[in-house]
């Protein structure tokens, strides 16, 4: 076997150094009737070769060559090549978490700079080494509203990315937090009023994404003051980070949790990613996850070290602020190398250009379909309503190699036939148009022909 | 400094200093260019009013060249298993293949959206599909789903099972049996999810007490999360017994699954009488550790668990496509959204390919036997609290360098000095001053030794200069930090009026 580096010669010498003359003797303790006497039943031992290839067909099954139009939490942005040639350096790629300070010097500071960074971009005081991703950061955030508030209940905007949501129920449901949904306006913004009904002397937060699910940018000041007024927290999920270039960062925020993946992270069927937690100074010992901090040595050399460890699982045990151990440390570097290319410049260009294409494709479909939520600002995506079914309309620009917007019957039934686009740097205005063309131009032709009952399920089965 | 002699390891050598990023900041400096913009310029003041972002603070401005060369120097202040052996206890520092990277990085799969049509996405479901039987093999059991993020993360997953099943029999029961040599996430886990934790005594070989076990067995036990090989290395020989004592009650069993290293083609925990186990794909399966993540943390159930499993659930249709599986109605929920931390399924099922079942197994005879064979190169030379087999990992402790006022920590410093990353210290709980070895398969006899040599000379070095050792590290790039100073005034971010 190829990883292992071992000849026959060195495993005998070893075992006559133990004193033992088989290593089946090592495996003694397994009681005989569980040890295992046969082989695996997996596939037989491949050549570098033979994987590279099993591996290339899977890719070429999966979307290869189409141009798609989906964000939705997990968006396709150019990633900077040198992210790769960094993150592959074996002394990042193959080292540990850095709990042993003096051999860890690089990650630890890398993880210094990323925190500083994202503290800058999010407006809040600090943030932290990173939570698995964008779903159970926003969980995790709730509970830790909960532990700095000593309250048990939360309100979340139906706005809120709906697999976020049902992460939250998850997590909820056994710490005894009852949720409630708080719905939204024509405007596709959180409905004030209802918040403002919803929010009791109870509820530890209210947790809110912007740009939200539908791309719309929420007034988080307005929002804030309903939540602060009655000392419940607001917490801001955050799935587009690229809009932080262009967007005001929720300051009101009392917590952001965020997804970083947009910043340099492969869409990768959806993980790795990098969540990541932000806050106010005056709630970090409440914060989860790992936080480097800045300290000297003995000579008064400046180093960075992992800390408030007395918050963390394998000091507190049970009573530590959350069970994460493993966090994204290789993927959190990703997007402090792609926040260090871009910087106070660069991003602010980018999520202009991601503004300016998603602004171009609404109004060109505005001119054949209906827009929704026009009242409010957006970023880069949008939802558009069509009379025809987004499935079928999508089946069509399949067979243009073109992934269309998401159907979002499945997760809001009320917005009947509609679909959210997303456009960002990388689309093209020749795509957009032919992806228009496909969609929308042609509904009037399909819906001459409108699709039986047996064509739409068959749709929702291409899901 | 005195005069030591230098290891046949590692050496000193110049390594680059280099400041915070932000320090070399400059207006002016860049490393992005966009295309020119092929639609209308938009006016974003008159588009986003007062949610305009003018200014983004202090991030950096720099160069590409500057970008390379600043985290190249950072890299080169880690340890890195591509350095050496990494002999960290219960964390399977092994070998990270580079095909696993190159195959993760094919286009379609790396750049295959978590919502594109099933029709398009056969690739990425035909990887899941294929992994998930494959860890079903390997671990006996009857069902998977490979959604949790982290070890922790399917520990809690787990425990959610745990409670949806009692729940389903009209009881949730109150409490979660965790041995005193358990890893921190386990109570952390239990609590999580709402259970009260109960500790259960370790006997005299480092093994669950399993008379004490049966007095602690009540109907209000929900489940006895157990790691096996245990953190002591130590294979919990009568966890069949445990299994029927827990099963008797209406009790289950959990595996913690991250030392699965030790028992990978040897034995299957779903033949032991385990009902639900995580499994580390960072750990077992290859998959890089990357400085503290990205994980990947499967949960296996047997039949009984398997109607709880999150959703969505990987399935054959009946035209043979597969696709995702979403009406579940007894399931536990999302525990995060997409489907997993997919990245790590390639590489998983790359190493698992590129080892084949007698790979697999060779594999893990050799983890088994470095353990050994460090065990007894370094028996006598420091205290082996537990004289129980070891399999994959071995604890001892600081107790002889101790009388001397070298402590675990200490003896872990001066390691550095010999070009060693350290073991895990202090850990597990029940070993006063613990070092936890686990060297893993992926050394070769030579680096075995050169270890074994290290540890022997600190071990000199203390009888004849403990202050020496106290003092280390010598050669790294900085002395010890203080930790103190860390956390009672906590600086967690860069400000320009912290610079140096």
């Amino acid at each position: 076997m190829r990883y292992l580096p071992k000849s026959p010669a060195d495993r005998a010498a070893m075992l006559q150094a133990i004193g033992i003359r088989s290593v089946d003797e090592l495996f003694s303790p397994i009681p005989a009737k569980f040890r295992l006497t046969r082989d695996l039943a997996v596939p037989r031992q491949m050549a570098e070769s033979e994987i590279v290839d099993w591996f290339k067909q899977r890719a070429k099954e999966n979307g290869e060559g189409y141009t798609s139009f989906l964000g939705a939490g997990a968006y396709f942005h150019h990633r900077p090549v040198v992210i790769d040639a960094l993150v592959q350096r074996g002394e990042f790629l193959t080292s540990y978490t850095p709990y042993q300070a003096e051999f860890a010097q690089g990650t630890l500071q890398a993880i210094f700079e990323f925190q500083t960074m994202i503290s800058e971009l999010t407006g809040m005081d600090l943030a932290n080494a990173s939570m698995y991703d964008g779903s159970t950061g926003a969980a995790e955030a709730v509970m830790m509203a909960c532990r700095i508030t000593g309250r048990h209940s939360a309100v979340v905007a139906r706005s809120l990315h709906p697999e976020y949501r049902e992460v939250l129920n998850t997590y909820a449901t056994h710490q005894a937090i009852p949720v409630k949904t708080v719905s939204f306006t024509d405007s596709g913004q959180i409905s004030l009023k209802e918040l403002e009904e919803a929010v009791g002397e109870d509820t530890a937060c209210v947790l809110m994404q912007s740009p939200n699910f539908f791309g719309t940018i929420e007034d988080v000041e307005a929002i804030a003051e309903i939540a602060h007024k009655r000392g419940a927290l607001l917490i801001v999920s955050i799935a587009e980070a690229v809009s932080l270039g262009v967007v005001e960062p929720p300051r009101a925020a009392d917590i952001v949790a965020m997804e970083a993946q947009s910043f340099g992270v492969p869409l990768g069927f959806g993980g790795p990613y990098c969540g990541v937690l932000a806050t106010k100074e005056k709630f970090v010992r409440q914060m989860p996850g790992r936080l480097a901090g800045q300290t000297v040595d003995k000579n008064g050399k400046r180093g960075f070290v992992l800390t408030l460890a007395t918050r963390e699982q394998h000091i507190r045990r049970e009573k530590a602020t959350s069970n994460i151990c493993t966090n994204q440390a290789l993927v959190a570097l990703m997007v402090n190398i792609f926040m260090t290319v871009y910087g106070k410049v660069g991003l602010r260009e980018l999520a202009k250009q991601n503004l300016a294409k998603a602004v171009y494709a609404a109004g060109q479909f505005g001119k054949h379909a209906k827009v929704l939520f026009a009242g409010a600002p957006r970023f880069n995506e949008f939802v558009v309503q069509t009379s025809e079914d987004p499935y079928a309309i999508n089946s069509r620009l399949l067979g243009h190699k073109i992934v269309g917007g998401l159907p979002l019957k499945k997760f809001y039934p009320e917005l009947k036939n509609a679909a959210l686009w997303c456009c960002t740097e990388l689309t093209t205005r020749s795509v957009i148009d032919k992806a228009i063309d496909t969609a929308v131009g042609l509904v009037a032709e399909s819906e001459r022909s409108a699709p039986s009952m047996k064509e739409t399920e068959e749709h929702e089965v291409a899901r | 400094m005195k005069t030591k002699p230098m290891t046949r390891k590692a050496t000193r050598h110049i390594s680059q200093n280099e400041g915070l990023i932000f320090e070399k900041s400059s207006p002016g400096k860049a490393a992005w260019k966009l295309p020119p913009l092929d639609v209308p310029e938009v006016d974003t003041a008159k588009l986003l009013g007062k949610q305009e972002r003018k200014d983004l603070g202090y991030m950096p401005e720099v160069s590409e060249i500057e970008i390379i060369r600043h985290f190249t120097r950072l890299s080169t202040w880690n340890y890195a298993i591509d350095l050496g052996m990494f002999p960290l206890g219960s964390c399977t520092m092994k070998y990270n293949p580079r095909v696993n990277e190159f195959v993760a990085r094919l286009e379609g799969l790396a750049n295959g959206h978590p919502y594109q049509p099933e029709k398009i996405s056969q690739g990425a479901l035909q990887i899941m599909k294929t992994l998930s039987d494959c860890l079903l093999e390997i671990t006996g059991m009857d069902a998977i789903t490979l959604q949790p993020a982290a070890g922790a993360h399917g520990e809690l997953t787990g425990m959610l099972l745990v409670r949806a099943y009692h729940q389903s029999k009209g009881n949730a029961r109150k409490k979660i049996l965790i041995p005193d040599s358990a890893h921190g996430t386990n109570p952390a886990t239990a609590a999580t999810v709402g259970y009260a934790v109960e500790n259960l005594k370790s006997n005299e070989r480092g093994m669950v007490d399993v008379a004490a076990l049966a007095a602690q067995m009540t109907e209000d036990v929900a489940a006895l999360m157990v790691t096996n090989p245990n953190t002591l290395g130590v294979f919990e020989q009568e966890i069949h017994k445990i299994a029927e004592l827990m099963h008797a009650k209406g009790g289950l069993l959990y595996m913690d699954g991250a030392n699965m290293n030790a028992l990978v083609a040897k034995t299957r925990p779903g033949d032991f009488g385990v009902d639900v186990m995580h499994m580390n794909l960072h750990k077992t399966f290859s998959t890089p550790h990357g400085g503290g993540g990205p994980g990947s943390g499967p949960v296996a159930v047997k039949k009984i668990l398997e109607p709880f499993l999150p959703t969505p659930v990987v399935i054959t249709k009946p035209d043979g496509a597969l696709g995702f599986e979403y009406n579940r109605p007894q399931s536990v929920g999302r525990v995060r959204a997409f489907y997993g931390n997919f990245g790590m399924f390639i590489r998983a099922l790359a190493y698992i390919f590129a080892n084949g079942p007698d790979g697999l197994r060779q594999t893990t005879e050799d983890a088994v036997l470095n353990a050994n064979y460090i065990r007894k190169g370094l028996e006598g030379v420091y205290d082996l609290p537990y004289s129980t087999p070891s399999m994959h990992e071995v604890v001892f402790s600081d107790k002889i360098q101790a009388t001397k006022g070298v402590k675990t920590v200490d003896l872990a410093k001066r390691l550095i000095d010999y070009g060693f990353h350290p073991y895990t210290m202090a850990f597990p709980l029940i070993v006063h001053g613990a070092l936890m070895i686990e060297p893993t398969e992926s050394e070769p006899k030579e680096e075995l030794d050169l270890f074994i040599e290290a540890m022997k000379s600190i071990a000199e070095e203390v009888e004849e200069d403990p202050q020496f050792v106290l003092d280390s590290p010598h050669n790294a790039r900085i002395s010890r930090l203080d930790d103190t100073l860390a956390a009672r005034k906590p600086v967690l971010r860069w400000k320009p009026e912290n610079v140096g």
